[in-house]
């Protein structure tokens, strides 16, 4: 069509200009600039959600008010929520690193369909704006948490309808996300990477596409129901007028235990680049990791009951969602395995990117065994609703999602911004975060099987202790998180040139310049017979 | 890549097709006339899935497409049957 | 080199665009999936008072509006063909055509639905809170969600098609680039494939 325009190739995306200043990224189609765009708005949001989960943190300092009352604090861990779920964890890892990466490591110029891409990224913003809308406006902050359970949701006065809204639309920015990407990868791989040559990431970008694609409509619909039962009480999940609440609750896990799959998929497609390259080493089972990523994204679509064993459910769908449950953990189980498997005998290298990815297993692990004790149904009413639920998942969306970010921008800083960070930040900034982390969600586990509830802001005498610990463990982790922001910000502008490939890393991205040319490849890849992702 | 040849469907197969959909339509109107009890519910929505597969393979082009398509779609509805069965280990045994 | 860059940029990819429309459907499907949902589990624990419900809704405006669709279908199906046979009038007649029915269904619609509104039958009435029983008041707050979210759809199909139809007459649609016309088909489709369900669940089976 207008192919007029010649794009130079020897020109990296951040250097070409097409428009005037920062037109330069909000108009542009290249789905390196988007990929940013999102990292960048995803950092601001992300702070304010830190600043709120440490205001929660100095809440629980002692007993009885510190610094909030109760309806505060019902804000506050509902406003947490809402946009740590949506617009972090959620889009994360398959927006900023799948926009970037996906058509390179596939050997693309480009996602299937650019435009779409951008506009994804404007609904993403207009969803957010619409959260911070209900914050700003109206009368009271939400306060039903990020679930926004039936009836509460409509017999709150909270200023509710901006923030469901907001969730709807950035439900449609995931869908419209994950579209692209499942197009991309149909139609256009590097001729001759057949599907069982396509690296792990994408592989997992594949799958979390899926899930995104699937779940996500169905939480639009029942969001939507929420918003005409609040304006027009059509009555669906209303107990007073016929409806279940309950009902409500399974419509909202069928999207919302996926959810957690299209957060923790990508992380562990990030992993599996990390660790070949920092082990130098072919991925062990590369098979079966695609087999376990495709395995827990369906079983995955089938496990939601789990978030409600104690609502009301029957007997017979609680045994089978328990039973779901524990499916799930093995194909987790075999990823893991492969992950060691891999480091095995390798020749390992002790840098930030590593450190990152070793401890994602570990707290992965923590993450995930603590889940089988919510998954059985007999520990499970005993630790429901309390603390132990927030530590549990807390490891698995902040620590595994968490740590997976920041191994991946770690991993590909260079190829992003063509420069090198100072590793020895770098890694004092991975340990402080690290022990702040373990410190904050550790004692959590503890207070939860004491009986600690979750979202109080008081608490009783004998949990004192535990909590100041976990205080302490947010102020450390927040240092850890300062210290690492610093460093990768400065080393963006004012860091060494990074060579093309600093970590001699198999996969396409590295055979392009640091930082890539705005279409990626002068020369389109072709992968012959013997070419593979893992080739060391 | 993108010379895939395309299958022109001649205009008679669609009447054919529509005759087919409105006769189904007559049929469970009638169906659901009779006093069949439970077996009314089952008997309209067997037909409308019938009307569905029609309107899926002929107005859709799914027999003219690639066998992928297929399996796509017929995943998609697959999993969509396993949540409803899922959903009603609850309501059915509550 | 350059040759080859121009080459991928030009590069038209019909595959790729049906795909995308495909997914797109899907969200679609399982966006009714979710009501469908909440309807077979409502029928389940009210069977009387739907049933009884059923019987306030007109059975033969319900199968009007089937065949009005059935009919659509028909006609955007065969546009398709008739780009492909490079008859580019017929093409727009038949997609004409189908933006008339549309327009019919939704009068018909409106008139449905105006008849329940002078019963007293709407989301929050008080003939529909006090007269009536639990089950019925979940039948029509689901008959009005989801057939007025079919609604909405016939009105995205049907500007979907009239700006298809521009874009033939522009010729930015033709007989050798004409995926555009064949995803408004196919979005139309979904549109009656929705419509095929919620027929016999809300007029037929009383
Ligand atoms: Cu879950």
């Amino acid at each position: 069509m207008q192919t007029a325009t010649q794009i130079p190739t020897d020109v990296s995306f951040l250097e070409y200009r097409k428009y005037k200043g920062i037109f330069n990224w909000i108009l542009s189609t290249d789905h390196k600039r988007i990929g940013l765009m999102y990292l960048y708005s995803m950092m601001t949001l992300f702070f304010v959600g830190v600043a709120l989960g440490l205001a929660m943190k100095l809440e629980l300092i002692a007993p009885g008010k510190t610094i909030m009352d109760a309806q505060d604090y019902n804000a506050v861990f509902t406003v947490h929520g809402v946009i740590m779920i949506f617009m972090i964890v959620i889009p994360g890892l398959p927006a900023v690193f799948g926009n970037f990466l996906l058509p390179i490591m596939i050997g693309a110029k480009d996602v299937a369909f650019p435009k779409l891409n951008l506009l994804s990224w404007y609904i993403y913003i207009l969803g957010a704006l619409l959260v911070i809308a209900s914050v700003l406006f109206g009368n009271g902050t939400p306060d039903t948490g990020w679930t926004f359970y039936a009836p509460y949701s409509f017999k709150s006065g909270t200023n509710l309808l901006p923030a469901i809204f907001g969730a709807f639309v950035l439900g449609f920015s995931s869908i419209l996300t994950g579209l692209n990407f499942i197009v991309t990868i149909h139609r256009m791989r590097a001729p001759g990477m057949t599907w069982l040559k396509m690296p792990l990431f994408p592989w997992s970008l594949y799958g979390t596409a899926w899930i995104q694609l699937l779940a996500t409509p169905v939480v639009g619909i029942t969001l939507l129901l929420i918003i005409l039962e609040r304006v027009f009480g059509i009555g669906v999940f209303d107990p007073a007028l016929g409806g279940d609440p309950i009902l409500y609750q399974h419509l909202f896990w069928i999207y919302s235990h996926p959810a957690v799959y299209v957060m923790i998929l990508p992380a562990m497609g990030a992993i599996s680049e990390i660790i070949p390259t920092f082990t130098q080493k072919h991925i062990f089972g590369y098979k079966a990791i695609i087999g376990s990523t495709l395995a827990i994204a369906f079983v995955g679509y089938f496990v939601w009951g789990h978030h409600m064993f104690t609502s009301g459910m029957s007997g017979t769908a609680q045994y089978t969602f328990s039973i779901l449950t524990f499916l799930v953990a093995i194909p987790s189980a075999i990823k893991v395995f492969n992950w060691i498997s891999t480091m095995y005998k390798g020749s390992i290298s002790l840098q930030t990117p590593f450190y990152w990815a070793a401890s994602f297993i570990f707290i992965f692990m923590i993450g995930g065994l603590s889940g089988l004790v919510l998954g059985a149904l007999a520990t499970d009413i005993y630790v429901h609703d309390t603390a132990f639920v927030v530590a549990h998942f807390h490891f698995i969306v902040f620590g595994g999602v968490g740590f997976s970010f920041f191994g991946a921008i770690h991993y590909w800083f260079p190829k992003i911004w063509g420069r090198m960070y100072d590793t020895k930040w770098a890694n004092t900034g991975w340990l402080v975060f690290s022990i702040g982390f373990l410190a904050l969600y550790s004692p959590m586990f503890y207070l939860g099987m004491q009986g600690m509830p979750r979202r109080y802001y008081d608490y009783l005498e004998e949990f004192h202790a535990a909590n100041i610990l976990s205080t302490l463990g947010s102020w450390v982790m927040t240092f850890g998180l300062v210290i690492i922001v610093i460093n990768l910000v400065r080393s963006a502008k004012h860091g060494p040139k990074a060579e093309m490939n600093p970590w001699n890393g198999k996969t396409l991205e590295w055979t392009v310049p640091s930082p890539p040319p705005v279409e990626n490849f002068e020369e389109i890849p072709v992968y012959g017979e013997k070419d593979g992702p893992y080739e060391y | 890549m993108s010379n895939e040849k395309h299958h022109i469907v001649p205009y008679r197969t669609y009447i054919f097709v529509l005759l087919a959909l409105i006769v189904l339509t007559f049929i469970s109107i009638a169906i659901t006339h009779i006093e069949l009890a439970d077996y009314t519910v089952a008997g309209a929505l067997i037909l409308a899935s019938v009307k569905t597969f029609l309107v899926l393979t002929f107005f859709m082009h799914l027999k003219f497409d690639k066998p992928y398509m297929r399996i796509m779609v017929g995943f998609v509805l697959a999993v969509f049957l396993a949540v409803i069965i899922i959903t009603f280990l609850d309501y059915y045994y509550r | 080199m350059e040759q080859t860059m121009i080459h991928h940029d030009s590069h038209y990819d019909p595959e790729a665009s049906k795909i995308g429309m495909w997914l797109f459907i899907f969200t679609e499907l399982l966006l009714f999936g979710g009501l469908f949902i909440i309807y077979s589990v409502y029928r389940f624990m009210n069977p009387d008072a739907f049933h009884l419900a059923a019987k306030e809704l007109d059975t033969t405006i319900g199968a009007i509006n089937t065949i009005i669709l059935l009919v659509s279908s028909m006609t955007v199906a065969m546009a398709t063909s008739a780009i492909q046979n490079k008859n580019i009038k017929l093409t727009q007649i038949l997609l004409g055509i189908t933006v008339v029915l549309a327009i019919v269904f939704l009068v018909n619609k409106y008139f449905e639905w105006s008849a329940k509104f002078d019963h007293g039958i709407f989301p929050g009435s008080e003939h529909l809170i006090n007269d009536m029983s639990k089950g019925e008041i979940l039948f029509f707050g689901l008959y009005f969600v989801m057939t007025g979210l079919h609604a909405l759809h016939i009105i995205i199909g049907m500007a979907f098609i009239i700006f298809v139809m521009v874009f033939v007459a522009k010729k930015k649609v033709h007989p050798e680039r004409y995926a555009l016309l064949e995803n408004s088909g196919l979005y139309w489709h979904l549109v009656d494939v929705i419509w095929i369900f919620l027929f016999p669940l809300f007029y037929l089976i009383t």
